[in-house]
């Protein structure tokens, strides 16, 4: 006897939307911006096409990063309130197709950057790909409530990469960019974890805050602050920059510090009403702008 | 699959298969400058 034919609907392919939205294109734009300062900053001249393929071949190793992230975290992202519109938790699209892209797109920008610009460069980009997705991802984010402080390594790598891109090295100036925003990672994401720990401690991770308290996150916010502080003024004195970052690094940074005071007197139990987490926060996106910037003039002027 | 259903779905296709030929076109380009370029 035949057995019935039941009539197969295939699934409708993801928009490239979706796609696009996978890359993260809102953490791309700071990571475009400090790899474009660092490669800026470089004392060499690069070719405008090569300086572009390296940018190009940072946004997209970061598109992979934040791919790879989304496929690995779907079943995460479904549970908190700010991540569960995202194409995998929101069935707009299959995890296969997030991991082939993910893939694809470190692999490619991996060699393009080998091929195109340099070695140093290209293992510095897969360094980074790997970091953020097997160290950070993978490993530590549901583990430990440190994820936030290891994890800012991978988006400190930029400007290390752009300026490697640039002149073939590493040198002092590119590994304090890196330390100033390896450290201002914590103080950024802590402040923001302070004001939606309900949303992390729904979703089971162990964001300081859920895990330590709100008091000692504070207290965390403005001690990382301090080394923060210290690796962002420190290329003027010692002669890496002009007077131009000098100043500029000297006042933001101050506000910084003020703010983090002012969250680490916070006694504010209502998430809701937690203005200087919220000020902090938002401040701190501002301050790394005007921060790389300040350094790209400054650099300029000097050239 | 009903009409709407093949039609939305052609669509996604026609759409994906345009966006992957400017990317693709746009390496060719890309590749060709940055031959050009490491010339220089």
């Amino acid at each position: 006897m035949a057995s019935p034919t039941v009539p197969m609907t295939p699934a409708l392919p993801a928009e490239w939307r979706d796609f696009l939205a996978l890359t993260k294109p809102r953490v791309m734009t700071l990571v475009v911006f400090t790899a474009l300062c660092g490669l800026l900053a470089a004392p060499v001249h690069i070719h405008p096409v090569l300086g572009f393929t390296a940018i190009l071949c940072i946004a997209v190793g970061a598109g992979a990063s934040g791919a790879l992230n989304m496929w690995y975290e779907a079943d995460l992202d479904a549970r908190m309130k700010r991540t569960r519109g995202r194409p995998l938790p929101a069935g707009r699209m299959d995890r296969q197709a997030a991991l082939h892209f993910g893939v694809a797109l470190g692999v490619g920008s991996v060699v393009l950057m080998g091929l195109a610009i340099n070695l140093l460069s290209a293992a510095i980009l897969a360094a980074s790909i790997l970091f953020y997705v097997l160290v950070y991802t993978v490993w530590l984010k549901r583990r430990t409530p440190q994820n936030i402080v290891i994890g800012g390594a991978a988006g400190a790598f930029p400007p290390l990469i752009g300026w490697a891109a640039a002149t073939g090295r590493i040198d002092l100036l590119p590994v304090l960019l890196f330390l100033l925003i390896f450290l201002w990672t914590p103080p950024h994401f802590w402040a923001l974890s302070l004001f939606v720990s309900t949303d992390y401690a729904a979703a089971g991770v162990p964001m300081l805050p859920v895990v330590a308290g709100v008091r000692a996150t504070r207290r965390q916010v403005f001690l990382y602050t301090l080394p923060m502080a210290a690796a962002a003024i420190a290329p003027w004195p010692l002669g890496l920059t002009g007077a131009i970052y000098g100043l500029t690094a000297g006042l933001l940074t101050a506000w910084f510090v003020l703010l983090a005071v002012r969250v680490g007197m916070s006694r504010e139990a209502d998430q809701a009403r937690m203005k200087p987490e919220r000020a902090l926060f938002k401040f701190s996106i501002l301050y790394l702008f005007v921060l790389f910037g300040a350094l790209v003039v400054d650099r300029l002027v000097l050239a | 699959m009903t009409p709407d259903y093949e039609a939305e779905y052609r669509r996604r296709q026609r759409a994906r298969a345009m966006v992957t030929a400017w990317i693709l076109g746009g390496l060719v380009v890309l590749f060709f400058a940055i031959a050009i370029a490491r010339m220089m």
